[in-house]
């Protein structure tokens, strides 16, 4: 019989009560105790053919587990169904097995064969729920074919089968340990999964069955990091708690320098601040420890690995379950830098509101917190103000918090506060807030004397308890400064006669002992009075008075040598022998006689030996040696199962293990060569390299077959390569771990930025697991239907493609514009761009050797690039090459003007220049697109580079590039940014911020730069021409320069200033001739700005002898006036 | 993780155990019972208790204790979490989470309980997800099921557990598609003796029902974002998004839920709806005490207070009241010595008062402390902070949906010292 049938037994009153209630229910344990007819029902039940009969039994039977009543003898009955068809049958046996299968484990191994037939269902929930009961019930034999199950289940196709793999390897660990290392094995398998349904599972197996195993993290760690916010809110919690370990391990401690000043004995200070001076001190002694630091070691640089983590972790504050949010706060709490930690008191707050269990975790988290960092929670010092509905659990670890926070300039308001608390109901709590007053009044030495008077009058109080909790705090508030207050003394002298609560009367008592010189005339009188009640008092009060006594005969033994003498022979014959022994220890020591030794020379010494005043502390000192939300942390007590949060290691171990994917076969690249190779490739191959800043997942480089390229382009040709081998992703590391890893990251922002806005082209990156291919096609779907989303390569019209084609790269447009060379130059392209495709690869080796003869220098690559992707200017560059002009004449790097962000020296090394790409910037299309260039030219890598503390006008925006986690030296790099200037020429402020330093930068858009180019025919804009007359139109004569005399100079300089697309004229005529028309061309450009989308159109009419009229139609009429400045400028130089 | 979970009623009665791994003896909530017993009040069990061989983590909801038994060490907020998802899923489930309730659908309860936690580690605990595994039981499905043989129990995996999107179950089909927002805000404030506000925070929810079909895609946006200060959001939303543009972008869940609930920055002034004038003396010596209380409005934009219900606990001397409403009705309580006054709503131009006596016990002192008062109440059409949704827009499915705000203010714990 199990040990819930006894239960029964003893309870068997109470549960014979809500007897009734079941009265309909046949399977009650009345019945069930005395008949078992109604078993025999069941199992009637039980075997009948009818599945409802089966269910019903199956029902009931269940509903007898649930109170706890044994249902065991039914086990041969019903585990004949656990082949039933019904799948509610089903389930509620495979219950019944889970419960009973442990007990009668040879009936249970005849329902294996159906699990392992289960184990091949192709219903994948069914194969799930096979392997979930198989594991599930606890039967030693099967600890073989359980392993093989998980081994099978964890390769399966589907995720959540291997979630359930991953759910089985601690039942069976628990099972039988000694499976551990082949465990271990499954445990590795299963971390390199991909998906986030499988992540929080896998790492809860790890956390039970080798936590010791933290190798085993390192290559998944950048993994786990980046899938983190997409996991379960579950799986979140135990990922995060392991990962707050794992960094332990591999990073340095971020408050390295503050750390030492703690060990060098500023630690008390800096938590009960109590001098004035003392914040500067602290600040003082900190920089100079700081300075020390620094001289002695390099300055501290976060690890962009830790970096990751905090920052992946941040967004998880929001979440809505209390458990992820504490996750993240003790993670911050243990791993942060100082400033950073801050952030999380807001979110700890907030879950004050919640539930009174939840609050009481956090406000014991908290209170831990507040000890080791006041600073963090003083803003929300009332949200723990306590109300009278609150739990008293609740108010005490409130008060507990209050207590902490205090410091000289909210004491006042916290006195106030605590001053309406002492006049509650709940007596425990008027009890903890004395006890808090008297913790303030130690640790703030102002209101020392406001807080020793509040509680003086607290002495009056009719409540005993309050004046009893009173004197105890008084007593030890008193040992700090006696001399001034004798008078106090006096008055809880005569508190004697009133106060019965023993432990307030020994205060009492051993303070008058304690300062009987203070008050030499009322001492003997209480010893008198004393004397006279010792029978009926308390032991503890008993104590105290043999000890006034003996006091008293020291200092005064005239007056008081009787009445010792009267008290210790009561003690001698007391009932307690610890009276009894400390009387005759007493009598022997004080009482002069011939045998006594030479102890009672120093009785003087013995007793009224100063003693140090007792130190108020916070019960939650020194707690945060445990994990903060742990268990342990909450008892204050090393739970079972508790894994020690390590110290930060002395030296970080090497970074590198985490950019490792592991293949034994192939060599390790370091991140050093790796990265050599790039920089080499950069120059051989600009176009690759170039799609890295951008990295789009087009379509355009799955024809490159080459590893090389693919290690190189980012996420472009990464996920062509991907989908080759889709499911087995390790096999092409061979073009190096590292880039991969990047290519993961990569992929993870891009998944990211699916989610944001549904407006990205279709062909993603195939390499997702079958899963994900659902939700894409959901996406798809959605895309087409969605109004907004601009059009995708299926639109038909250039001026249209040429913005939608968001992430393109460059290339792709260049071979589009060369493709539709081949049909005719006036024609609209209109082909779809798949076709493309196809003859991209060709397309590109021929631009590489036509067009743009390979750069040296890789600083001008990525500008010169940048220029062909505009199709507008590729149309130009078209109608150019038709009339055979040397492709020479646009010359790339004046096309796109660089400026500088950053200088050099300034930069310490490292210099920034940006430049506008004219490329529509993808993820918002309100946006500038700024393509900006770090080069490195410092001795030491720069980390981190990202950008801080945007400071814009009105509605400006700006849209953040990705961070660079590392740009070693000598190295470049680009990256896009989006701008929206809100069609004004007003600098973008921001931070430019690395690892060490932070610059203040600004970006200040030309004019030009804020259209973007739009496609019109003759007509077409002559129709908007006349809608723009008026105000909105200016015109201005002009003399075009020497250099400026042809047609074509004309259209480049116009299109240089701004980002125009010129208006193809009504005959072919205008455009062909390169040499001045006879007929005074006219040349007509258009665009639109690009945050409000206002027609942007100019007019170049040449007249004779170099004269011309510039006219610029535009609803702006700022940005019209500017952009004549800016095109005169241009024609005339 | 979890290894057992036993429910106990108020009476101290275990009428539900399950058991994730090897049976837990019921003796170990023995424990429980003694730390039941040294509270004085329920909620005052403590929620960690630990055991020799266990530790119990126990939530009091809808007055039944959900124990859970741990062995080893757990973030505790964890299992806090989850029970309280548990209770949450219940009631969802059976609209009432009482005992009651639960022996009723025990088959049920056991069925979720299996779901939602395998090995102590939860598995499924998004009610979307659960209610394709398991349906909820209601009146028309037991009869169609006795009648049909068909079960309540799913038998494909339901498809949110694989997407992305794993709240939203697919195939959501409704003829009338409409989708509700309530903005619920609630003040919570302790006023001193004086009537000047010592602290008060504005806490608000979103909580949305959705009823669309398909897979919508919603973004809601506010006319003034910057009032949130610290919000915390539904798994939905995009959180990306919100921090760019302060715009709420998600595919919402089929049915009810939470999609926000934030915090209004400190640094804005609260709006204080009610005032209190209150004069509650006790005089030395004498039995009686004087009781005289008045609410009016402040504050309040023009809209009415509604629903307000005044509650205090008296001193433990005070035996009996006797007081006159003008407005609602009062009751007293002479064993738990709490005051009720239900006002109703509050007409400006005649303030509701309670005054009267109240008998104290003879020869007892004065209470040292008078009581605080808790208030109630509800503003319908307007959240307090000033927050206005600005549009609610659909993208991603074709038809029109029905779409509707509602504001509210509720007065969350509103104390009031006197």
């Amino acid at each position: 019989m199990s040990a819930s049938s006894a239960f029964n037994d003893e309870k068997g009153g109470s549960s014979s009560v809500g007897e009734p209630e079941y009265g309909h229910d046949p399977a009650s344990g009345g019945i069930f105790s005395s008949d078992y007819k109604r078993h025999d029902d069941l199992k009637e039940m039980l075997d009948s053919n009818k599945d409802s009969l089966k269910l019903e039994a199956m029902k009931r039977i269940v509903a007898m587990i649930a109170r706890g009543k044994n249902a065991s003898d039914l086990f041969p009955a019903v585990v004949k169904n656990v082949a039933c068809k019904n799948i509610e049958v089903k389930k509620l046996v495979y219950v019944y097995l889970v419960r009973y299968a442990e007990e009668q484990q040879d009936l249970a191994l005849l329902s294996i064969s159906t699990f392992q037939r289960g184990l091949k269902d192709p219903n994948q929930l069914i194969r799930a729920s096979a392997l979930r009961v198989l594991s599930s019930i606890r039967v030693t034999i099967i600890v073989p074919i359980m392993m093989l199950a998980i081994k099978e289940a964890a390769s399966d196709m589907s995720p959540y089968v291997r979630k359930t793999a991953a759910h089985a390897i601690p039942k069976l660990y628990s099972l039988d340990p000694e499976q551990k290392d082949q465990l271990i094995e499954v445990i590795e398998k299963l971390l390199a999964d991909k998906t986030t349904l499988v992540a929080g599972s896998v790492v809860m197996a790890f956390e039970e069955v080798c936590p010791e195993r933290i190798d085993l993290i390192h290559k998944n760690y950048r993994k786990l990091c980046n899938l983190l916010i997409d996991v379960e809110e579950w799986g979140q919690v135990v990922i995060i708690n392991m990962l707050t370990r794992y960094a332990r391990t591999q990073f340095l401690n971020p408050n390295i320098n503050e750390s030492l000043l703690e060990e060098g004995g500023g630690g008390e200070k800096t938590f009960y601040g109590s001098d004035d001076e003392e914040d500067e001190d602290e600040e003082d002694k900190e920089k100079k420890a700081e300075a020390a630091a620094m001289a002695k070691r390099k300055p501290y640089v976060m690890d962009p690995d830790h970096r990751l983590l905090l920052r992946n972790t941040k967004p998880l504050l929001q979440s809505r379950n209390a458990a992820v949010v504490m996750a993240v706060a003790q993670l911050y709490f243990h791993l942060a830098p100082k400033a950073e930690v801050g952030v999380i008191a807001k979110a700890l707050v907030r879950l004050l509101r919640s539930h009174s269990e939840v609050q009481f975790v956090v406000l014991q988290n908290v209170a831990t917190m507040t000890i080791k960092r006041r600073g963090m929670f003083e803003p929300y010092l009332k949200s723990f103000y306590i109300r009278s509905t609150d739990p008293t659990q609740i108010k005490i670890l409130k008060l507990e918090v209050l207590t902490n926070l205090a410091n000289e300039t909210n004491i006042s308001t916290i006195l106030r506060e605590f001053q309406t608390y002492i006049k509650s109901m709940d007596k425990d709590f008027v009890a903890a807030t004395i006890q808090a007053i008297g913790r303030c009044a130690t640790n703030i030495g102002e209101v020392r004397d406001t807080c020793l008077n509040g509680l003086v009058q607290l002495l009056s109080n009719r409540d005993e308890l309050v004046v009893a909790e009173s004197v105890v705090v008084i007593k030890k508030l008193l040992q700090m400064q006696p001399e001034k207050h004798s008078d106090i003394i006096k008055h809880m002298a005569k508190l004697t006669d009133n106060i019965q609560v023993p432990m307030a009367r020994a205060s009492i008592l051993w303070l008058i002992g304690e300062y009987c010189e203070h008050v030499p005339k009322i001492a003997p009188d209480v010893l008198r009075k004393m004397a006279k009640s010792f029978t009926n008092e308390e032991d503890i009060v008993k104590l105290q008075i043999i000890n006034l006594a003996a006091k008293l005969y020291l200092t005064n033994s005239k007056q008081t040598k009787l009445l010792t003498q009267y008290v210790l022979n009561l003690a001698k014959y007391d009932q307690n022998y610890d009276i009894r022994d400390r009387a005759r220890f007493i009598r022997q020591l004080i009482v002069p006689t011939d045998k006594s030794g030479a102890l009672s020379k120093y009785a003087k010494k013995l007793f009224l030996a100063l003693k140090p005043a007792p130190v108020l502390e916070s019960p939650f000192k020194d707690r945060d040696h445990f994990q903060l939300g742990s268990l342990s942390h909450l008892l204050n007590a090393k739970a079972g199962g508790y894994q020690e949060l390590p110290d930060w290691p002395e030296a970080a171990p090497d970074p590198s293990v985490r950019n490792v994917e592991v293949k034994e076969s192939v060599p390790e690249w370091t991140k050093c060569s790796s990265r050599e190779k790039r920089k080499e490739k950069k120059v051989e191959k600009p176009f690759y390299s170039d799609s890295e800043g951008e990295s789009g997942p087009t379509e355009s480089a799955d024809s490159e077959s080459d590893s090389a390229s693919a290690s190189e382009s980012g996420s472009g040709s990464g996920s062509g390569s991907e989908e080759s081998g889709s499911g087995s992703e390790s096999e092409e590391s061979e073009e190096g771990s590292e880039s991969e890893e990047e290519e993961e990251e990569e992929e993870e922002k891009e998944k990211k930025k699916k989610k944001k806005e549904l407006k990205k082209p279709v062909q993603e990156s195939e390499s997702e697991q079958s899963s994900e291919e659902e939700e894409r096609k959901r996406k798809n779907k959605q895309q087409k239907s969605d109004s907004e989303s601009e059009s995708d390569e299926e639109e038909e019209s250039v001026s249209e493609s040429s913005q939608s084609e968001e992430e393109s790269e460059d290339s792709e447009s260049e071979a589009e514009v060369k493709q539709k060379k081949k049909t005719a130059a006036s024609k609209p392209p209109s082909k779809p761009a798949k076709k493309e495709n196809k003859k991209e690869k060709k397309e590109m080796s021929l631009l590489d050797l036509d067009d743009f003869e390979p750069t040296p220098s890789p600083q001008v690559t990525p500008v010169n690039t940048f220029l062909s992707s505009s199709l507008v200017t590729d149309l130009e560059g078209l109608s150019l090459t038709d009339t055979v002009l040397a492709p020479a004449t646009i010359a790339p790097s004046s096309a796109l003007k660089s400026f500088e962000l950053l200088h050099r020296i300034t930069g310490e090394g490292l210099s920034v220049e940006y430049c506008f790409s004219r490329q529509p910037f993808s993820p918002d299309p309100h946006m500038v697109a700024v393509q900006i260039q770090f080069t490195n030219s410092a001795a030491t890598e720069a980390k981190n580079l990202h950008m801080e503390d945007a400071k814009l006008q009105s509605g400006m925006r700006v849209k953040e590039f990705p961070e660079i986690e590392v740009l070693p030296a000598g190295e470049t790099t680009t990256v896009v940014m989006g701008i929206d200037f809100c069609d004004s020429t007003q600098a973008a402020n921001f931070q430019l911020c690395t690892h060490t330093r932070k610059f203040f930068v600004s970006i200040q858009p030309p004019v030009g730069e804020l259209m973007t180019p739009v496609f019109m025919t003759e007509n077409e804009f002559k129709k908007e021409q006349g809608q723009l007359m008026g105000m909105n139109e200016i015109t201005e004569k002009l003399t075009l320069s020497d250099k400026c005399q042809n047609e074509h100079a004309i259209v480049q300089r116009v299109t240089t200033a701004a980002n125009l697309s010129r208006v193809p004229c009504g005959s072919d005529k205008e455009c062909s001739p390169p040499v001045p028309p006879p007929d005074l061309p006219v040349h007509r450009f258009a665009g639109r700005t690009v945050t409000s989308g206002s027609l942007v159109l100019v007019t170049v009419a040449t007249k004779e002898e170099r004269a011309a009229q510039l006219t610029v139609n535009c609803e702006k009429m700022v940005i019209g006036t500017m952009l004549v400045k800016d095109i005169l400028l241009a024609l005339t130089q | 993780m979890i290894h057992s979970l036993f429910l106990v009623n108020a009476s101290g009665d275990i009428f539900l155990e399950k058991h994730w791994k090897s049976v837990v003896s019921r003796s170990v909530c023995d424990y429980f019972f003694e730390a039941q017993e040294r509270a004085t009040e329920p909620e005052n069990v403590p929620p960690v208790i630990p055991t020799p061989h266990h530790y119990l983590i126990s939530v009091l909801r809808h007055r039944i204790y959900f124990v859970a038994v741990i062995q080893s060490e757990v973030p505790p907020l964890f299992v806090i979490e989850f029970l309280h998802r548990v209770v949450d899923t219940f009631q969802d489930y059976f609209g009432v989470c009482t005992e009651a309730a639960i022996k009723d659908n025990v088959v049920v309860v056991y069925e979720l309980l299996e779901e939602m936690l395998d090995n102590g580690f939860p598995l499924a605990t998004e009610s979307n997800i659960l209610k394709e595994l398991i349906k909820p039981p209601t009146i028309l499905r037991t009869m169609v099921n006795t009648i049909t043989g068909s079960t309540n129990v799913g038998e494909q995996l339901p498809t949110g557990q694989l997407s992305v999107v794993p709240w939203r179950r697919t195939g959501v089909k409704y003829t009338n598609n409409e989708a509700y927002f309530d903005v619920v805000e609630e003040i919570d404030a302790i006023i001193d003796k004086s009537g000047s506000t010592i602290t008060a925070e504005i806490q608000g929810v979103i909580d949305a029902c959705v009823k669309l079909t398909g897979m919508p895609d919603l973004t809601l946006s506010f006319m003034n974002p910057r009032l949130l200060d610290d919000v915390s959001f539904h798994p939905c939303v995009r959180f990306k998004r919100w921090e760019a543009e302060r715009i709420l972008s998600f595919i919402p869940p089929d049915g009810n839920f939470r999609l926000l609930s934030y915090h209004v920055s400190s640094q804005n002034l609260v709006a204080i709806p009610v005032y209190v004038k209150h004069n509650i003396t006790f005089r030395e010596g004498s039995s009686q005490g004087r009781f005289d209380l008045t609410l009016g409005p402040k504050q309040t934009m023009g809209k009415a207070v509604e629903s307000v219900l005044v509650s205090s606990q008296l001193p433990r001397g005070v035996l009996n009241t006797n007081l006159n409403p003008s407005q609602g009705t009062y009751t007293f309580d002479p064993v738990t010595k709490l005051l009720t006054w239900d006002v109703g709503k509050i007409n400006p131009q005649k303030l509701p008062s309670l005054k009267g006596s109240m008998s104290l016990q003879a020869g007892a002192s004065k209470p040292d402390e008078n009581p605080t008062i808790n208030i109630q109440f509800k503003i319908q059409q307007m959240a307090i902070s000033g927050l206005k949704v600005n549009r609610l827009d659909m993208y991603g499915e074709k038809y029109k949906p029905f779409k509707g705000i509602k504001y509210m203010t509720k007065a969350g714990k509103f104390q009031v010292r006197t």
